[in-house]
Formats: structure tokens, sequence, C-alpha cells
């Protein structure tokens, strides 16, 4: 919790993995202590024991360097570190594998990192900046980006952090497992206001974690917000977003999100963040087959958080047939829709707050 | 006490050879280059140290009360800057292995004695843009010149500063080059390579780093300036370039320098270890092909610190279980020395408890390493101050002690005199108490949370930081006390003879300080290294006892 006490060695564990960072952190201080202490020991102790005493002569200890028994040691000392540090290395990797992958039924909140504040935005349409609230027991996802250089979203507490990159999106997760309030720190150099970048996680039970949704923005949902801008840019104009509308000039974008695309080069991409924000931005460099390069740039016309809404707005429509969700809060169930033919997830794309489907504004 | 002696006149060295500022700056003597480089290289010691006055200060408090935001990230700027690519990368090479190589063969010189020279001209030319910078209001990237940053949202003279690192590294190509050639082709006769003082092996294998590693930074930091100046996209996001791609490219080479600042450290423990057990090192061949691993396998772990920079899992896999590949070379390295004094004659010099005071401290900062290249740990861990924490313990802790045994083991060698001995186990005590309260402190800061980089900071934290920068007063009396007595012995200290630790290399075999030319006859060498049964030297071992 935040409340300044003056002296602890060990942070709030307040996440599912903080647990095991801890018990292996744990292991790597007794392995280490066990072979600094056994290092010093061996110094001191040989110092004292073969100390030159004054007046005496020097004994020179007679050679025995390729002896069997010396060899032996070697084999020894390089054996004995090397298993141990197979083992560090398979730990290190099970729990990285666990931190780096988010659950499929994870609760998709989004983060914008600027100079020097987090931007937070949530699907239901709550936005807030330097905090972040959420759900206990629930699995948190976060889709990262930057306006500007590099940020790192750090939650002590819950033992992970991820570097948040300009241009491109990137992930963390966690489940937090206390209620209550923890830091966020930007953990990578970010300029002037690097150690201001800070801000507060607020774990809440369920109950609480609704009626603070419910309060909302007022503007709608990320999907809707997303939707608004989609009809301001114009996009609709070209790219069909209702099912089976093939008449736009552009491709439809219903059950695009998650899908694999067949550029007109031949190649195939999966249709994830990044497409989409290189489609928006640099539409020339992803020509999807059987279509021209018709599209503009909507570089410059276009914010980091608004790309975001835009994500979202298309990820509603990914298996939705042409309807996007809504903000409810906390509709835990998952539910893969139908998906249209040829669409092949390549990961498990948490499914969306399956509540009341509105039909498409258009 | 010491009392004066008076200079013995009869005999001539390198330092009385010639007089006159122009005998020094246009010598080509490896041991009049390698004092033009002490002097340079402690006088940017004192300037990395003066800023790691500043930030210790500075963080005594929670809040940010001494200096601003902006001032702070400049004052880390430089002394990581600062203290990376002018003080730890030439300390041990450019001083003691340009004064000790050639001696340590049997040489007369490098084999190259003007690109000698020209190394410490381009070295000061590299200085020069670093004090412009200083001077003309610094720059706050960090010493890691993260893009896109550095590129485009830093304030500071970062083109400035990229020039003065990539100068500087063509200081270190000419050195590496010139060890390289010196050692394949400059040995004295029956001086094998198996029979090398490990100080040589040690320098060898750095050099192989300075001449494959230092050509990418060069090249990084080029496309850097171009970028910052020209606006070419290589890693902005913004001119389509990828931020990622400068973290690989720049970590190719600083990984790798971190051997380059450690390995020639560890050559000089290894001298050290021996000759005050007075035995030959355990594992000589171990320990010579443990420097050679560490080369090779260095340049293949600089992802490690990208575990949270987006970079594969899988890649981080491979990176992960080469890091701890690397580290067993190390430890072998540890064991041997143990091993060394096994049964030796065991003299606590005062180069011998700085060479003690390295295992300990090189040992904690070897693995804590482990920490980090534990790929689940090291999220948690990574740019918080167990980072801070464990580089310091290699580079302090580990490069600058071996560098501290390295100068007090070879003082009397290069100035003739001997230092006041009481005063330098005073030192060496100093130094070893004070850095792990400074130091120490920071790995427990680093678990509970604290960023690394923090101008100010919440005041849960505030114990431990005020621990670490009492800790740093009691290091700073410990670099200041040799610096004085160290001066004072060039001019009062007693008289140190050719050999006065009774150590077994060629360069205690001529006089001390050496005459221009090392050895009035080219040394033929007929025995292993390190065998001190060949060493007739029980009188001569003038201060035992």
């Amino acid at each position: 919790m935040l409340e300044a006490k003056s002296f602890e060695l060990f942070p709030e564990a307040a996440s599912s993995i903080a647990g095991h960072v801890d018990a292996f952190y744990a292991f790597m201080v007794l392995v280490s202590a066990f072979f600094s202490l056994l290092i010093a020991f061996l110094v001191v102790y040989f110092a004292y024991k073969y100390r030159h005493r004054p007046g005496e002569n020097i004994v020179y200890a007679p050679y025995d360097d390729h002896s069997l028994s010396g060899m032996l040691l070697e084999v020894v000392w390089t054996a004995i570190p090397l298993g141990l540090s197979m083992i560090m290395f398979v730990w290190g990797v099970s729990i990285y594998f666990t931190e780096s992958r988010p659950p499929a039924d994870s609760l998709e909140i989004y983060v914008t990192g600027k100079q020097w504040m987090w931007k937070i935005q949530h699907m239901e349409g709550a936005r807030e900046i330097n905090e972040l609230h959420i759900p206990v027991n629930r699995n948190v996802k976060l889709t990262m980006t930057s306006e500007d250089v590099i940020h790192d979203f750090f939650v002590p507490a819950f033992r992970t952090k991820a570097d948040v990159l300009p241009g491109r999106y990137t992930t963390e997760w966690f489940r937090a497992t206390k209620v209550g309030s923890y830091h966020i720190f930007c953990a990578e150099y970010c300029g002037t206001k690097h150690s201001g970048m800070i801000g507060t996680v607020t774990v809440m039970s369920e109950s609480d974690y609704n009626k603070w949704l419910g309060e909302g923005s007022g503007e709608g949902s990320m999907a809707e917000q997303g939707q608004a801008l989609f009809n301001q840019l114009g996009c609709g104009n070209c790219h069909a977003s209702v099912v089976n509308n093939q008449n736009g000039r552009c491709p439809n974008l219903v059950g695009l999100f998650g899908s694999t695309v067949e550029l007109k080069n031949g190649q195939r991409v999966r249709a994830d963040e990044a497409y989409i924000r290189e489609s928006v931005l640099f539409p020339q460099s992803k020509i999807v087959a059987g279509f021209d390069d018709y599209m503009p740039t909507f570089k410059g016309l276009i914010t980091e958080d608004g790309m975001l809404k835009l994500i979202e707005y298309i990820r509603s429509m990914r298996n939705k047939n042409g309807v996007i969700s809504s903000a409810t809060p906390l509709p835990v169930q998952t539910t893969d829709g139908p998906r249209p033919a040829g669409s092949t997830p390549a990961k498990a794309v948490p499914a969306a707050k399956a509540a009341p489907a509105l039909p498409a504004a258009r | 006490m010491i009392t004066a002696t008076p200079p013995p006149k009869e005999t001539k060295n390198y330092l009385n050879a010639e007089h006159g500022l122009k005998s020094w700056l246009l010598t080509q003597d490896h041991k009049r280059i390698a004092l033009l480089y002490l002097i340079a290289v402690s006088a940017f010691f004192v300037v990395g140290g003066i800023m790691a006055v500043l930030i210790r200060l500075e963080l005594a408090t929670p809040a940010g009360d001494l200096m601003d935001s902006n001032t702070y990230n400049k004052v880390f700027t430089m002394h990581g800057v600062i203290m990376i690519f002018f003080f730890l990368i030439p300390s041990i090479p450019a001083i003691l292995g340009n004064f000790l190589l050639p001696l340590m063969i049997g040489a007369k010189d490098l084999a190259f004695p003007r690109i000698n020279l020209i190394s410490w001209y381009v070295y000061m030319l590299g200085g020069c843009f670093g004090v412009f910078v200083l001077l003309s209001g610094g720059v706050d990237t960090g010493w890691t010149f993260y893009t896109p940053f550095s590129t485009t949202y830093s304030n500071g003279y970062v083109v400035m500063t990229a020039m003065a690192a990539f100068i500087n590294g063509f200081s270190s190509i000419l050195t590496g080059l010139n060890f390289i050639v010196t050692v394949h082709r400059m040995r004295a006769p029956g001086l094998t390579w198996f029979r090398l003082p490990l100080f040589v092996w040690a320098h060898y294998a750095t050099s192989v780093i300075m001449i494959l590693g230092t050509p990418v930074i060069a090249v990084t930091l080029f496309l850097l300036m171009l970028e910052r100046g020209l606006h070419i996209g290589f890693f902005d996001p913004a001119y389509g370039g990828d931020p990622v791609l400068f973290q690989h490219l720049f970590w190719f080479y600083s990984h790798p320098a971190v051997y380059i600042m450690i390995l020639p450290s560890m050559g000089v423990i290894s001298e050290v270890i021996s000759t005050f057990s007075s035995k030959k090192p355990f594992g000589y061949t171990f320990i010579a092909f443990s420097s050679v691993a560490i080369a090779v396998f260095g340049f293949l772990v600089w992802g490690h610190h990208l575990f949270v920079s987006s970079q594969s899992a899988y890649a981080g896999m491979v990176f992960s279980i080469l890091s701890y590949i690397v580290a067993i070379p190390s430890a072998i390295k540890v064991f041997n020395w143990a091993a060394t004094m096994y049964k030796g004659s065991v003299r606590l010099e005062a180069p011998m408890l700085y060479a003690l005071g390295f295992i300990g401290l090189f040992t904690v900062g070897g693995l804590t390493g482990l920490f980090l290249s534990a790929m689940g740990l090291d999220v948690h861990l990574t740019d918080t101050y167990f980072v801070v924490a464990h580089f310091h313990y290699v580079m302090v802790g580990g490069a600058i002690m071996g560098y501290q045994a390295g100068i007090h083991f070879w003082w009397p060698k290069m100035f003739g005199r001997m230092y006041p001995r009481a005063w330098a186990t005073v030192a060496a005590a100093l130094t070893f108490v004070g850095f792990n309260l400074t130091f120490f402190p920071q790995f427990i800061l680093g678990y509970m949370g604290m960023p690394r980089r923090y101008h100010v900071y919440p005041p849960e934290f505030q114990v431990f930081n005020v621990l670490s920068s009492a800790g740093a007063s009691v290091l700073g009396l410990g670099y200041l006390i040799p610096a004085i007595y160290l001066l004072w012995s060039i001019k009062n200290g007693e008289i140190a003879g050719p050999n006065p630790w009774g150590a077994t290399g060629l360069e205690w075999q001529t006089a001390s300080p050496p005459p221009t030319e090392n050895f009035e006859v080219t040394p033929v060498v007929t025995t292993e290294a390190y065998d001190y049964t060949a060493l007739k030297l029980t009188q001569e071992v003038a201060h035992v006892g």
C-alpha cells in the first residue's frame, strides 16, 4: 500500500506472479549468499592459515599444476556453477513465459505514455491520467504505446514491467490479488521529469470497481468513441463496416481484426494493432490483395489515443457481424462468436464484453 | 617511519632520460605514454567522481532540493559517460598495460610506438569534446543514448557527446591493435604463449574485444549523429526508424565493453594473488583460457539488456542461457584465485588487500548478474537500483579495486619509490567498507522497486539512500588518501629496489624505474611463468617482515 513506511526489505506482493518471483529471488539470494560466504571464508582462512610470518623464509609450494586432483577440482567448480545456473535459467524462463503471455480472458485496458504522464483508457469509456483502477482477482492486460520516447510501465507490487515504445504496441498483464494502492513508475529514462512520471494503481473489489466504472466519462465506450472518430475522419466512405458489404473501394473491416490478410505482393500478415496503425499512417506499406493503392495517409490527423480508439472499434467488429459491443461493466463471459470464413486468429483474443450488442450505427 | 632518501644519481631511467615538456608530449616511450594516460585518466576520474558526489548528495533526501531535474539528469549522464568512456575503458589497459606489456614480455617497446602516442592524442581530442559538453551545459541522455530520446527529444549537446565517445573509441582500437601485434611479434626468446604472465593473456583478450567491438559503437554513434543532425531515420519511428535497433547495436558493443573494463583487472588480480602467495596461480591454463572464453562469449549476450524491450521471448531465451555460460569462466577464475592462496606464503601487503577486496566484491557483482540473466526476475529488476548496484559491484568493486591493486603493486616499479604502507592499508580498508555501505543498500532499493535515474523518489526509499550516501563519503576518503600518499611518495618515498615484492615477472628483473630501453640485455626466458623456486630472492624480498 502506498502509505509511506520507512523501513522495508521487500515490496508489497500484490499480484498472482509476485509470489513466484519472490520465491525465485529468495532462492537466488540463498545461492549467492552461500557462494559469497564460501569464497570469503576460504580467502580469509587461507590468508590467516598460510600467512607468512616475519623472519621466516618463504616456502615455495611445489608445482602441482596438472595433477589429477587439480584437474578434478577444475571440473568440479566448473560443473557445479554450470548445473546451478541451468536451474536458474529454466526457472527464469518459466516465470518469464507466464509473465509475458496474457491469459485469454483478460480485461483489456489501453495505456499511452507521453512525456511525462500515463494516459489510461478503459474499454468501457472511462479515461484516467496517472491513475489505473482495476478489479481485484481479475486478469488485466495492458496494450501500450508511446507518443514520444520510450517509457516503461512498472508496478513493483506486481513484479512486472514492460517497455512502452513509440510506433509499436506492447503488452503487459497481471492479476492483482490484494485490494490497495500501489506505485506505477516509469522505469525507462525519458527525460527531464522521468522521476515525476509516476502514478497509482488502485485495486478495488469487483463491486467497487463496477461502481467506479459506472461513473464513466459520459462519452460512451472506447469502441463507440472510435466509431465516432471513424465517421469524423470519413473512413466509412470507403471502408465498409457492415458484414458482407463488398462495395467499398477499400477492404471491409468486419472480421478483420485478428485475421490473416493476404497482401498484393503475396505476403500474408496478421491484422493486429500494429497492422491497423501502420495501415492508417502509412497505407502504402501494405496493400491488401485485390485493392489499389488508394488510401491517403492519416498521419498528423489522429493522436495515439485516437488510434487506440479506432483499433478498439475495429476490434469490436471482429466477430460480431457488424455490431459493436457496448460499455458494460464486467461481463465476464468469454464467447468467441462466429468468424468470417478464412479468418485465422493467431492468438486467443479476449472476447469481449459480450453484452447487449448494439447495431452498428450505419 | 619512512625517511626520504636522495635519488640515486648514477642510474639513468625513463623518468630522467630527457627533460622538458616536449620530451614528454612527443615521447614514443611506452612508459612515458603510460604516465601521460595516468595524468589524463586521473583527471577524468576526479571529474566523474565529483558528479558521483553530487548524485549522492541529491539522493540523500526524497525531494529534489539540491538541483533541478534537468541538472540532475545531466549530472548522472556526465558521470556515466566520463567514468565509462574516459576512465574505466582506458584505465588499466592504457596505463598499466601500456607500461607493463613490453616489460613483461622482455621487449624494448610496443610494436608501434608512434601509434601508441597517437592513441593518447586521440583520447585527448575525444576528451576535449567531453570537456566542451561539460562546460557548455551538458547532455541529459544517460550514457546509453537511447533513441528516440537522444535523437529527437533531448535538449543537450548529444552530437558533441556522441562525438567524444566516437573519437575516444579510435584510441581504444589503436591501443588494442598495438597490444595484439606486440604480444605476437615482440616476445623475448623462450617466452612461449604458455609462459606469458596472466596479465598479458587478459590484455590480449581485452584487445580482441577492443578491435572487434569498438567499430560497432562507432558506427552506431555515427548513425545517431546523422539522425540527430540530419533527421535521417534509423531509430526514430517518426522518421520510419526502429528505436529498439539502437539498443541492439549499442549493447552489441557496450556489453563486451564491460569485459574490456573487467578483464584487465582480472589480469592484475592473477599477478597480485600469485606474488603475495609466492605461488604459481592455481590452474594457470584455466585462468588464461577463461579470459579468451569471456572475450568470445561476451559478444553473444547483449540481448539480456532487452528482456522488457519487446524482444522475442525465444531470442531472450538464447541470450539468457548464453549469459549464464559467460558467467562460468569468471567463476573459474575466482575459485582458482582462492586455490592459489592454499598452502602459499601469504603476505597481506596493500596490493594483496585490494586484490582480496576485489575477489569479495567481484563475486557479489558476478552473482547478482545471475539474477539479471534470469528472464523472469530481470523483468522486475531491470531499470531499478538493483542494476545500478550490480554494475557498480563489477565496475567499481571489480574494475577499480583491480586498478588500485595494480597501481599499488607496480607503483614502486613505475617510480622507484615505495608509498607508506600503513596508509595504504587504511585506504584499502576504507574503500572496501565504504564501497559496501554505498552499494549494498542499492540492491535492496532495487528489489523494493526504486527505478534508476530518478531525481526525486517516494519517501519509503529514503533510509537506504541515506545509508548509500553516507557510504559514498567513506568511499570518497578511500580514494582521496591514496591520491595524496602516492603523489607524496614520488619524491619522498623509500627507494623500492628492482623487486620489492619478490615477484617473478620479467618487469621485476630490471631496475625501478626501468631504463628507457627497458632491459640492458634482452632477457632470455628459460623457465615457466611464476617459477618462484627459480627466483633467488630470500634476501631481495626487502620488505617482508
